[in-house]
């Protein structure tokens, strides 16, 4: 709510819009058709708008033209990072700074994985629906996305098939700092259901990692959707995620945000028929300088769907974290349930954490809230607690794992909770150390 | 067990303990009686180490030890027991994780080897049906959604659990009906011994018609006014706190 | 039809040209020529008599102005303003010496607002109702014409008088406090305003005195084209109360009328300030025609220790409201409170809220906003909570809960929340429903019509913030209300 203008004329190019301007025109789009257009707006789009700034209000809290000071260069893999975190029974293909690994030799009935550049060469029907939900309102890390694509997957779902096993795509990055750019198109068709896994991890190169992952469930399907973001301590990390959900479709996220300088992640849902039920819940881990910032777009564009989101920030030394929620209901949306709750624990005098939950609403018959706290940990839990003779540090612990562990409930998938929970566990002995 | 000599704390600019001594040997139960605001609830947050008291002068010696050097759950440890008048909800940790934390917490402060997991349920399962706590109980939060009466019980079975040495028991009966309040009592009685000493802070004599206390103990401006038998309830009762400046009970 | 959609259809014929505070007073006035200029603000001081540090101020605020642009954040449309196409000043023709001099056009107009100017007729008002007294400070247009109490305020030694007359009589007070809170570039209308301010209420309350009576401005706009831009300032010295009241209304008038106002209070060690409005200004007619354009900056600056503002305010009127009552809480223990009721209705546009900037120890703020949109209107919240890195123990506690009536309106939430420190405690929720169906019934099985009904639950609904208001306002308020959603509620 700063009185300030809308910048009328662009001003110069800062050296990190230089840097991926160049870049832009270093891979000019030769391809015809559909995909071809999609990525020439995308780059006109950047060179007109750049890198968004404060006064954008979607990254009030995170202006990426002041915080992006430089931009690595896009290169070949130099080396090989390690091993990615591993989750029991999943099926999992890796990307190395971008570069698909081999994909598994056998998948579950009714799967199918191929690598976007295959897909794009053998012009594969499924691409149609590439950005065909992304948001028309201009977004830079999108954008600079759709127009580098070239790296990434396609995973496909058929009608009616229930995969057992999560399937994981991790992503490790490592060696010389590079920026990579990898998408991500998962379709879940009518009545299917999917349990996807995305982990980031990296060293401590200070490479850029923009990543879109678009998800379509269709009519009656559903998709459990887990994202690890472990990054490197120096990385930048600007995510997108779009989930488009058909009639009584189902989505349920789960986001654990631990790693990057600083990182971004932006979440698109929307609804496309009645009945669907999107949940995106999340806990965000940070120490040191990072700042994280999760950004929510939930749109309610029919009626009678529900939504939920709740999301714990747990902010230590200098860290900072950032909520933006919105919720959008649309005239004709009537019948919505939505929900959406943001809680932050500052655990330090240092910490800042910035909360803007909104709702937008145009229909009467609904029913939608949100809240939002911020605040230390609580006096009189941890009195209670020492006073039965916990140490104040394993008090601590415990009652921030309590805090965090209230998003993480909502993990169906109990060996993959474990997982997940032993990263919490992880942040916070490190913490103590 | 518990000696305490000249006791002065305050909260902020607020001295609320005024030079307070008290004796309890061991084995025996003392009432604190005393209206509202005299410092009885100060005085079980000082002994048990809350961090907004300020201890300004006077010792409290527990079983030779300086108890006002220990941490809050140092003195947990060393089997000081603060069943609280109102215990607070710790949402998200379930109550029997808590227990076996607290339990594992202060036998390690002991020196003392953890309790193993089979020998743990054994225990709970021993204890918890007689104060009336069910399985759901131990799996919900910490007091999460317990009524009133479910976490003095809940306190009380932290109590059996933990074994202290000093049980400081502040208003117990609040907010019970007269069954429950039997419930709370009979463990309470349950778990008197030699050695074992118990403080019950309490307003009103009622509860002392249950857990029946050697020494009365009568508290006013932070310092004890007057100490007698148990018939001593029953003249408060009479009387009220009037006699001590205070506004009929 | 189920009893909630009849109460749809019946907000939606609603017909808000039935604006009971349309009238118009034909009365002669005085007016700066159309447009603005140096001129203009030359003209406007030259008026009003007003020393040279003064003007000099004006002209430096009318420069800043020139180079900012209008702000487009806020969730309002409207077509761009032509700020030439506006009279900056009217006066009534014939300036008022004392009460008995002001023209009785004047005085009926405020009679029928039920405004009793004269003290004998609030006198009288006292002795039948027993309602505590009220100090009036009426604002025709640009002018402040007439206070009343004056001498028995002043025996407890509270000024309560036109700015334009503080600026003549106390100067070191004025020169000490004005644009204190509100500085002269702080935004583009409160910059305008700075320009070309034309009255408004000044209040002192000297140290360790709570003002004997509740103290009250009533704004009318009366002329055609004719932007009011009253300038309010309230300063509650050392250990002083007082509780201040704002009522507004204008005439229905085709065209829309501008009107941005800036009050600043000042509540120095110890001293509260209670302040209250009603705001009723014309809405525009049903097709969303005509209705005053309501851009106002409210600022309170809690500047000394265990300091305290309080803002009430209860939005009606308007078609378009851009309104941020805020609080800086610079003292220690110092709190802020801001408890709202936002009715908009036909093509009303609400965007509204406040911001409280907690900067000393151990602050508190309280935010209470109730948002109710009907018709094609749209109705925003929006605030700010911050906490800035020396906070420690700050305290925010929020509820904006919005009812819809309808499902061609909308009601929005755009809270800030900025913790800067660990010790902080901020606590938000919002919420948005309609009319719940099984209360409506409820009511009408007890045999209450349609829309006592909706009265009922609105004003259920309202409920904690009404109870802030002083009593003869919460009153007032209560019917507003009733009116606002006239057609469902009549």
């Amino acid at each position: 709510m700063n009185a300030e203008p809308k910048m009328t004329s662009r001003p110069t190019r800062t050296p990190a819009e230089q840097a991926l301007a160049d870049m832009l025109s270093a891979a000019p789009v030769s391809e015809a058709g559909r995909l071809g257009e999609l990525r020439r707006a995308a780059a006109a789009a950047f060179v007109e708008n750049g890198l968004p700034h404060r006064r954008v209000e979607e990254w009030h809290y995170t202006d990426l033209r002041a915080l992006l000071r430089t931009v690595p260069a896009r290169r070949a893999a130099t080396s090989t990072p390690g091993e990615a975190v591993s989750f029991p029974n999943a099926i999992r293909v890796t990307l190395a700074n971008g570069e698909v690994g081999p994909l598994p030799a056998e998948l579950p009935q009714g799967v199918s994985l191929l690598t976007l550049a295959d897909a794009i060469a053998s012009d594969h029907p499924l691409l149609q629906r590439l950005g065909a939900a992304a948001p028309a309102l201009y977004d830079a890390p999108l954008a600079l996305n759709t127009a580098l694509l070239g790296a990434g997957l396609v995973l496909h779902v058929a009608a009616g098939v229930k995969v057992a096993r999560p399937i994981q795509v991790a992503q490790l990055f490592g060696g010389e700092a590079a920026s990579v750019f990898t998408r991500l198109l998962v379709v879940v068709e009518e009545g299917a259901s999917l349990s996807l896994i995305e982990s980031f991890e990296g060293d401590g190169a200070a490479y850029l990692d923009d990543t879109v992952s678009e998800l379509f469930i269709g009519d009656g399907a559903a998709l459990d959707h887990v994202r690890l973001q472990a990054e490197g301590a120096a990385a930048i990390h600007l995510g997108t995620l779009v989930a488009d959900l058909g009639r009584d479709a189902r989505y349920d996220a789960f986001v654990l945000t631990l790693g990057a300088a600083l990182s971004r992640l932006t979440v698109h849902g929307r609804f496309g028929g009645t009945g669907g039920h999107l949940g995106v819940r999340g806990a965000s881990l940070l120490s040191d300088k990072r700042h994280a910032d999760v950004t929510l777009f939930v749109d309610h564009a029919v009626a009678g769907c529900e939504s939920r989101e709740l999301f714990k920030t747990v902010l230590a030394d200098s860290a900072r974290g950032v909520f933006q929620g919105k919720i959008i209901v649309r005239p004709d949306a009537q019948k919505t349930d939505g929900r959406m709750m943001s809680q932050a624990l500052l655990l330090s005098d240092d910490a800042e954490m910035d909360n803007k939950p909104e709702l937008e609403i145009f229909a009467d018959d609904v029913q939608c809230g949100h809240g939002a706290t911020a605040g230390a940990l609580d006096g009189k839990m941890l009195f209670y607690l020492m006073s039965r003779g916990l140490p104040r540090e394993e008090a601590e612990m415990l009652l921030i794992q309590a805090f965090a562990g209230e998003a993480v409930e909502f993990v169906a998938d109990l060996a993959v909770r474990e997982v997940l929970t032993a990263h919490m566990t992880r942040w916070l002995e490190e913490r103590h150390r | 067990m518990l000696d305490i000599r000249n006791l002065h704390a305050r909260i902020g600019d607020n001295e609320i303990i005024k030079g307070l001594d008290l004796t309890v040997p061991a084995g025996e139960v003392h009432a604190i009686m005393g209206p509202n605001g005299s410092g009885k609830s100060t005085l079980s947050y000082v002994l048990s180490g809350k961090e907004d008291y300020e201890v300004t002068e006077g010792s409290v010696t527990f079983n030779g030890q300086d108890l006002l050097a220990l941490s809050a759950s140092q003195r947990a440890a060393a089997g000081v027991f603060l069943a609280f008048q109102y215990p607070v909800e710790v949402p998200g940790v379930a109550n029997m994780t808590f227990l076996r934390a607290a339990l594992n917490a202060q036998r390690r402060t002991r020196g003392e080897e953890e309790i193993s997991t089979p020998d743990f349920l054994r225990l709970v399962k021993q204890k918890a049906p007689a104060l009336g706590i069910s399985q759901d109980m131990l799996r919900r939060g910490v007091n999460v959604g317990f009524s009133g009466g479910e976490k003095k019980r809940n306190e009380i079975l932290q109590m059996a659990l933990l074994e202290p040495k000093l049980c400081i028991l502040d208003e117990a009966d609040s907010g019970l009906d007269i069954d429950a309040l039997k419930v709370v009592a009979e463990g309470v009685n349950a778990l008197r011994s030699p050695e074992r000493s118990m403080l019950v802070i309490t307003h009103y004599q009622r509860l002392l018609d249950h857990i029946v206390p050697d020494v009365i103990h009568v508290m006013h401006k932070g310092r004890i006014v007057r100490t007698g038998g148990k018939e001593l309830a029953l003249e408060l009762e009479e009387t009220g706190y009037a006699a001590y400046g205070a506004d009929a009970a | 039809m189920s009893a909630v959609q009849e109460t749809v259809a019946q907000v939606r014929a609603i017909d808000v040209d039935q604006y009971k505070y349309g009238f118009v007073t034909d009365i002669e006035s005085e007016k700066a020529p159309k447009g603005l200029s140096e001129d203009t603000v030359r003209y406007i001081s030259a008026q009003k008599n007003e020393p040279e540090w003064m003007l000099e101020w004006r002209l430096d605020a009318y420069r800043r102005w020139l180079t900012m642009p209008e702000p487009t954040w806020a969730r309002v449309s409207y077509p761009k303003i032509d700020f030439q196409d506006y009279y900056y000043f009217a006066r009534p023709k014939a300036a008022p010496k004392s009460i008995d001099e002001i023209d009785p056009e004047i005085l009926k107009t405020y009679e029928k607002l039920g405004i009793p100017l004269r003290e004998r007729d609030a006198l009288l008002g006292i002795e039948s109702a027993d309602k505590p007294r009220v100090a009036v400070d009426a604002v025709f247009d640009s002018v402040s014409v007439a206070t009343t109490f004056k001498a028995e305020l002043a025996k407890a030694g509270v000024i309560f008088c036109s700015i334009s007359e503080a600026i003549r009589e106390h100067p070191e007070l004025v020169r000490k406090y004005l644009g204190s809170v509100v500085p002269v570039s702080d935004n583009f209308y409160a910059t305008l305003n700075t320009a070309v301010f034309s009255d408004g209420s000044f209040v002192y309350v000297p140290p360790g005195v709570r003002c004997p009576m509740e103290l009250s401005t009533y704004f009318r706009i009366n002329e055609k084209n004719t932007g009011q831009f009253e300038r309010t300032l309230i300063i509650a010295d050392e250990g002083s109360y007082v509780s201040y009241l704002e009522g507004c209304t204008a005439p229905q008038r085709d065209e829309n009328q501008l009107h941005a106002a800036v009050v600043e209070l000042v509540a120095l060690k110890d001293a509260e300030i209670k302040y209250s409005t009603v705001q009723n200004w014309y809405p525009g007619d049903k097709d969303g025609k005509g209705g005053i354009y309501n851009f106002v900056t409210k600022r309170g600056d809690c500047r000394g220790d265990n300091s305290k503002i309080s803002w009430t305010q209860v939005e009606t009127g308007s078609a378009i409201t851009w309104k941020y009552p805020s609080c800086i809480l610079r003292g220690d223990n110092s709190r802020g409170e801001f408890y709202s009721i936002a009715i908009s209705n036909g093509h009303q546009q609400v965007d509204s809220g406040t911001k409280m900037i907690h900067l000393g120890k151990n602050t508190s703020s309280r935010i209470i906003s109730k948002g109710i949109s009907a018709g094609r209107s749209n109705n925003t919240y929006r605030g700010l909570v911050s906490a800035h890195k020396k906070a420690a123990g700050a305290r925010n506690f929020t509820n904006c809960d919005s009812l819809l009536i309808g499902d061609t309106c909308g009601a929005h939430t755009v809270p800030y929340m900025e913790a800067k420190n660990a010790s902080a405690v901020f606590e938000h929720e919002a919420t948005t429903s309609k009319i719940s169906e099984d209360q409506l019934f409820y009511c009408l099985q007890r045999g209450l019509s349609q829309e006592e009904a909706v009265a009922l639950i609105v004003n259920g609904f309202v409920r904690d913030v009404l109870q802030q208001l002083p009593m003869e306002f919460a009153v007032e308020a209560q019917k507003l209300i009733a009116v606002s959603l006239e057609g469902s509620v009549g």
